[in-house]
């Protein structure tokens, strides 16, 4: 689709690539952007409006771009060279907590490596009930796939990381199907168990879930990311609400 | 931000004009009749009714709020000496009905003028209450209310050419209802896949072709445009025509989609073309072909190279509406900075003017801009770099057979008129 070494399309500040720079040097900052529109359409993803359901088509559009994305890197073989990139930036005792946070039930007991994506898609099941705690596995989950998927890839195909990326996309739009049960049955029917004991875990371990949030973000930050904590502070607004509109009902 | 004004329409005689907003309140507008005596006050619109249509409400189910925001207005064909309109907010769909009252009875025989009870012994004699007239009180009342037909947000709502059955659309479903019926509808499109995991496309915009009741089109996120006969099946997923045009491999990018994404659609007065809105053009559509748009015209094309930033800002994402003259020769769609586009149609002529307080004083012509992209500057033109992007007219209406447009910039409603010419210049 993209040929190495052509100027770059609608990316804002292009930089003038010389005709006689190889195309490696295009490369890396072709990528970073494009690694970079993906964290911004993950973001996005993230943070829908606690109040108002999101608005449904925005979201599948930016879904559809990250899916291009992902696409698009598993095609160039550059997922694999991002994240060999990164891999020394974030310790193993990070690795191996985040490891048991993101790690569902399910996974665990099938003895699945690369929990990263298939429990970020979970995270993602419950992102409209505005846990507070939920938001910061969330965010948590987010870096995590970086930084795993570094011991991961050496092991997985890409297509089987693929599969779970479409899989935790795709399970962003069943938040939908299954916030609108017809009945309180089905409202429990449909909820994953696992689910809970991840629940039980960070409510466990978020003493003061505030706090807890910014500071998970800025623990897991790597250097390319670009998730600001003003999106932590709106979302921490956003739950002052919650538990307003709460308390008065 | 609650009287931030989210749809504008005018009526099919262009007598009344609708605008509801964010807070759910409904402002309808009256052209005054032109009088000879007062020239300069030919036709001007001044506030008639104003009532609040919908609240805010609660999904405690959900644990999300339900916003009173109308999004869609549409007047109902005139009938009798009542107008009616339908609003709609995300979930619910309102019949109103609007009645004139310049009369009351006066003289009963029970009642004083007061409306006290008389005191009995003093009435002697019977008489018939007269009617006499009275400073006009226009009354809005309720007379249908449509709920619980949407499980997505609705994005459209339109009339039958029947004036009996209308539809609505949200992001997934389309149901048809009848006007007087509030307890079920019909859905006649569903495009909400077995398994939400397999969600890439939602419906946009909807609308009833203006003559032949079972024909409909709607629109995609992902740039298409489906014809639908009703007749064909009572559940119409399947279209029978498909409007798409191919991708240009030269522009693609990371945002192709997103700015194919069709935020309107209006069908021609005539009944033969369709005008639809993407992020960067408007495009004239042809029923009897499929394959492209027979006219294609650039509202704003200096922002490709910038898809990157209002992806960021979220501006990506913004919805404009478009709309035909009542000749269907000239098209008109908003833009950024309270911009607003107009293009002719048969000299392929375009002009850029402005919906602001500084640029138009009554009666004054409005001045046509110029957005500059590098390169000579002349005087007044505007750079990219200081378009106001949150100044964004995604709402216009355009009057059914006078050259008066309406334009909604944020919380302010321009309504302008064309009275010496209506070349474009």
């Amino acid at each position: 689709m993209f040929v190495r070494g052509l100027k770059r399309k609608c990316f804002d500040g292009e930089e003038d690539i010389e005709g006689t720079l190889a195309g490696i040097k295009a490369i890396p900052s072709y990528n970073l952007q494009r690694q970079s529109l993906l964290d911004m359409s993950l973001v996005k993803l993230q943070l829908c409006h606690m109040l108002v359901e999101p608005n449904l088509c925005r979201s599948v559009l930016i879904a559809n771009t990250v899916r291009q994305i992902q696409e698009e890197m598993t095609q160039d073989g550059t997922w694999q060279m991002i994240n060999t990139q990164s891999t020394g930036q974030a310790s193993l005792d990070r690795l191996v907590s985040t490891d048991i946070l993101c790690r569902s039930s399910r996974d665990q007991a099938e003895g699945k490596h690369g929990p990263a994506y298939g429990t970020f898609s979970k995270d993602f099941e419950s992102d409209q009930a505005q846990d507070s705690s939920e938001t910061m596995s969330t965010a948590s989950a987010v870096q995590t796939p970086r930084n795993l998927q570094s011991n991961v890839w050496e092991m997985e195909s890409p297509q089987e990381n693929k599969g779970n990326f479409q899989k935790s996309l795709d399970q962003i739009f069943e938040t939908l199907e299954n916030k609108s049960p017809n009945t309180v049955e089905d409202l429990f029917s449909e909820v994953d168990n696992s689910y809970y004991d991840l629940d039980t875990m960070l409510t466990g371990m978020m003493s003061n879930t505030k706090m807890g949030h910014c500071d998970s973000l800025e623990t897991f930050s790597s250097p390319t990311n670009t998730a600001p904590n003003s999106n932590c502070k709106s979302d921490l607004n956003d739950l002052d609400h919650i538990v307003e509109i709460l308390v008065e009902s | 931000a609650a009287d931030i004004i989210s749809t504008v329409e005018f009526n099919h005689t262009g007598e009344l004009l609708a605008t509801g907003d964010k807070g759910g309140r409904v402002v309808i507008f009256q052209r005054e009749p032109e009088s000879k005596n007062e020239p300069y006050n030919q036709g001007e619109y001044n506030v008639y009714s104003t009532f609040q249509s919908h609240e805010p409400e609660f999904d405690y189910l959900k644990s999300l709020e339900i916003e009173e925001k109308i999004n869609k207005i549409k007047w109902l064909p005139q009938q009798n000496a009542a107008h009616s309109l339908l609003s709609t907010n995300d979930k619910t769909i309102k019949l109103w009905k609007i009645t004139e009252r310049d009369k009351r009875p006066e003289g009963y025989n029970l009642k004083d003028e007061e409306g006290k009870l008389k005191d009995l012994s003093t009435v002697t004699s019977l008489q018939v209450p007269v009617l006499k007239p009275m400073d006009l009180m226009v009354e809005v009342t309720p007379r249908r209310i449509f709920a619980n037909g949407h499980t997505y947000h609705v994005n459209s709502i339109s009339v039958n050419s029947d004036c009996e059955t209308y539809m609505s659309a949200d992001d997934l479903r389309i149901n048809l209802w009848h006007l007087a019926i509030t307890d079920r509808s019909f859905n006649i499109v569903d495009i909400k896949p077995a398994n939400m995991e397999d969600l890439t496309e939602v419906i946009t915009a909807s609308e009833f072709h203006p003559h032949h009741c079972n024909l409909f089109v709607y629109s995609s996120s992902k740039g298409s445009l489906r014809l639908c006969d009703m007749r064909a099946s009572a559940l119409c997923d399947k279209h029978s025509k498909l409007y798409e045009e191919p991708e240009d491999p030269s522009n693609r990018s990371f945002f192709s989609e997103i700015i194919s994404s069709v935020s309107d659609v209006k069908f021609s007065h005539s009944g033969r073309y369709m005008l639809t809105r993407d992020y960067l053009t408007v495009k004239v559509w042809d029923l009897n072909m499929e394959t492209k748009p027979v006219e294609t015209y650039q509202v704003h094309d200096y922002l490709r190279s910038k898809l990157c930033s209002l992806y960021e800002n979220d501006c990506i994402f913004d919805k404009f509406e478009c709309a035909w003259n009542g000749s269907d020769s000239v098209i008109m769609t908003g833009a950024y900075n309270n911009f607003f586009r107009m293009f002719d149609r048969n000299t392929k002529r375009d002009v850029t003017l402005e919906a602001s307080r500084e640029s138009s004083k009554p009666r004054a012509i409005l001045k046509p801009r110029r957005v500059c992209v590098g390169g000579k500057r002349r005087k007044d033109d505007i750079s990219v770099d200081s378009l106001d992007f949150t100044k964004k007219i995604l709402h216009t209406a355009w009057h059914p057979t006078e050259n008066i447009i309406a334009i909604a910039a944020t919380n302010n409603l321009y309504i302008f008129q064309d009275k010496v010419n209506s070349e474009m210049h």
